[in-house]
């Protein structure tokens, strides 16, 4: 199988290219990248206009099966995946059950064999069924294939085991992703901790509660040497943190969801579920820090924290509504219209952002489209408009926090591992 | 002006004008109670569903006599004995309260936003008889309709909320009224029951009972719910009466014709004393009677509006 993709404004961060190029895809490598390729091609895609770049990584993402197939599934959550451009995903452990051990990693490897339609990486917890009590066996997990550890969804509270499971991780060169959270301060909470909790009466989640647990994983990660990566930064103070030990030579980095760079607490307002978020959606000023965190590189990757929840858990009242959204349809372009589009970064640097760093991250070679290595693309017009549409989801839920609103930028091709994937029904129709 | 809304929610979307039209109207209701047949037919062959997610008598009967005085039919559903223990959602049951084809749903849920959620998913009018934390509409507009009979108008007086203002939806919902009026609120509790962002809200906070009470025209005083502390935050009951408590010395110092409000019930001897609450400054009573005549003004007007999501849309 051959695909020529011709004319398209070619990005590509680990290469420094950002020209108007052509790429050849051959049995699922890339084999030529350069201006006017002349070969037969089974598929020739006609780039022009558009930009090309890796395809997506998303290292924060919840498929939900084993045990919640209601939700969502590997198989939609994968196709949900492929329509939003990314074509490699982190599997959060929080299954039911969590994977925590050998058993469990081996029906997840059967599951994402059998039905995945895009690259999925797994995370194990940290500690056995997530409770913070007692370590899962990370050697031998990490032979069976995981590349990270999280508990994500609650941090392990207590100080002496987390820093046992991070001399383990640094031992066998794991990276632990980090839910840091102090559930003590945070008991409770459903909105941030301020006017806006005041003016609905909800009980609030303090900033503190994130970033005094970021302390403590920064702490711990001098300490031990180990590899950390803080998940979903929401706030002002944690970034001042991060950015510290980043200075300090500690291996950590971080991740904020597209929510986090679009929306403020104002959208709570409402009680509106499908804004109910952990952390939750923070200030005006925390939105601030965390578009300039984007901007200075602060904050290494962008990652969907994609959490779908069924109707029956979202559209009730506010405080018995599950926490979290769905981001793999809209995350590209939320960045595009929210980064790119308001310019504060061009897509050499949201490239690096959703493709190359997560990779980097998670000790991948994907998230470039240097010759030899996996064809994965995107292919994405940048200036298209659409309305975010709750039928248009092909993921099984369809609580998202952009329903009804218009973003620029869409995916018009994904080829993963050299076969197109997704293509755009409209792409021909639309085009003006 | 004409009132256009299928709700009442809460008194932070109200505009000032709207809630005069709801005090104004209550007003010409408020005669009705009076007359020796105490009834009028503004609302008949309409239906009123009081919908009850917690235990309360005084509101669901003051709502239940407002009705009543409109000629409406009243259905009174405790919902914590009913479908709800099945596990039926807010939402089915109110389309099931729809179906029967009822007018108005006046609704009281310990979850904040609760009436929000029920009225965007149900075309019948929906009334917020009080929702978790979040607001308590028609007591404020009671309390703030007793005011302006005493004072003749809201605008430019002083009047002090002293109490568990984090967790009070008549806190919020009298800041969010009187402040629309032009009246200079304060609130006053001990540091720990005062919420973030009260001051964004427009109210002063002291946690000096006798500065909220030293130049006040009027003071609102909550009910201390003891037995909902699930925190823990509240100080001692005796030691809350010592610094907080309205006794008859404290008000002494203030203001001669200052009026005392409390939306009931009364802890005598916590919020205040008994001397207090039975003492001419005392308006507790007048709050019931004029309860009725808002809630009929608020009953009538919601009856009359309609639901401006489906105007957006033809």
């Amino acid at each position: 199988m051959t695909i020529l993709i011709k004319n398209g404004h070619v990005v590509d961060p680990a290469n420094n290219l950002d020209e108007i190029m052509d790429i050849l895809v051959e049995d699922g490598l890339i084999t030529k990248v350069g201006e006017n390729i002349r070969t037969q091609a089974k598929e020739l895609i006609d780039a022009t206009g558009t930009i090309i770049m890796p395809g997506l990584v998303d290292m924060h993402v919840h498929l939900r099966e084993p045990g919640r197939e209601d939700k969502e599934t590997i198989a939609t959550g994968t196709e949900a995946a492929a329509k939003g451009g990314v074509t490699s995903v982190l599997a959060m452990p929080n299954t039911q059950p969590a994977i925590d051990s050998v058993e469990s990693v081996t029906l997840l490897k059967k599951i994402i064999k059998e039905t995945a339609k895009v690259n999925v990486f797994m995370a194990a917890a940290i500690t056995r069924q997530r409770l913070g009590r007692e370590l899962t066996d990370i050697a031998k997990l990490k032979q069976e294939g995981i590349v990270a550890i999280s508990d994500d969804g609650a941090s392990v509270d207590n100080d002496a085991l987390f820093q046992e499971a991070l001399e383990k991780a640094k031992e066998q060169q794991v990276l632990v992703i980090c839910h840091s959270e102090d559930k003590l301060l945070s008991c409770g909470g459903l909105v941030n901790l301020g006017l806006t909790s005041t003016r609905l009466g909800l009980r609030g989640i303090s900033s503190a509660s994130e970033y005094n647990r970021v302390a403590r994983d920064i702490q711990l990660a001098e300490k031990t040497k180990a590899n950390i990566h803080i998940a979903h930064v929401s706030c002002k103070e944690s970034l001042e943190l991060i950015s510290q030990a980043k200075k300090k030579g500690i291996k950590v980095t971080c991740e904020t969801a597209p929510h986090y760079f679009s929306l403020s607490e104002e959208a709570v307002l409402g009680f509106d579920t499908n804004m109910k978020v952990n952390p939750p959606l923070r200030s005006k000023d925390d939105l601030a820090s965390i578009r300039q965190g984007l901007v200075h590189a602060t904050i290494d990757v962008i990652a969907s924290d994609h959490a779908p929840h069924t109707e029956n858990e979202k559209d009730i009242e506010f405080e018995r509504a599950e926490f979290g959204v769905i981001g793999l349809e809209t995350e590209l372009a939320v960045a595009a219209t929210e980064l790119i589009h308001a310019g504060l970064l061009d897509w050499l640097e949201l490239a690096k952002k959703m493709a190359l760093n997560p990779a980097r991250i998670l000790g991948s070679n994907k998230g470039t489209l240097g010759v030899g290595c996996d064809a994965d693309i995107i292919v994405v017009s940048p200036d298209k408009e659409w309305i975010v549409q709750k039928e248009k989801f092909v993921s099984k839920s369809k609580n998202s926090a952009f329903l009804g609103k218009k973003l620029k930028g869409v995916v018009e091709y994904t080829i993963c591992a050299g076969v197109i994937i997704y293509r755009n029904a409209d792409v021909h129709r639309e085009d003006r | 002006m004409a009132w256009i809304r299928k709700d009442l929610l809460g008194l932070e979307d109200l505009n000032k004008e709207e809630i005069e039209l709801i005090l104004n109207t209550a007003e010409s209701f408020k005669e009705v109670s009076t007359r020796e047949i105490k009834k009028v037919p503004a609302l008949r062959g309409k239906t009123v569903v009081n919908l009850f997610y917690e235990p309360s008598t005084r509101t669901r009967v003051s709502f239940e006599v407002a009705a009543k005085r409109l000629s409406a039919d009243v259905i009174n559903i405790a919902a914590q004995e009913s479908s709800v223990r099945k596990g039926e959602t807010l939402i089915d049951t109110g389309r099931n309260i729809e179906a029967l084809k009822a007018d108005i749903i006046v609704i009281r849920h310990s979850a904040s936003g609760a009436a929000e959620i029920l009225a965007r998913n149900v075309s019948v009018s929906v009334i917020n008889a009080g929702d978790g934390w979040h607001e308590h509409p028609t007591q404020a507009l009671l309390d703030i309709f007793t005011l302006k009979e005493k004072l003749g108008r809201i605008e430019g007086f002083k009047v002090s909320i002293v109490g568990d203002i984090a967790h009070s939806r008549v806190a919020r919902s009298n800041i969010w009224g009187l402040t629309k009026l032009g009246a200079q609120v304060t609130v006053c509790a001990p540091r720990i029951l005062i919420p973030p962002g009260i001051e964004q809200m427009g109210a002063k906070i002291t946690d000096n009972i006798d500065e909220a009470l030293s130049c006040a025209d009027a003071v609102n005083v909550l009910r201390m719910q003891f037995e909902r502390d699930e925190e823990n935050a509240f100080p001692d009951q005796l030691d809350y009466f010592k610094k907080f408590g309205i006794t008859e010395e404290r008000l002494k110092k203030a203001k001669k014709n200052i009026i005392v409000m409390h939306p009931g019930p009364i802890n005598r001897g916590i919020e205040m004393s008994s001397a207090v609450a039975d003492s001419p400054s005392s308006v507790i009573l007048e709050q019931v009677t004029n309860g009725i005549a808002v809630r009929m003004a608020v009953l009538f007007l919601v009856s009359q509006g309609h639901d401006q999501k489906n105007d957006d849309i033809n």
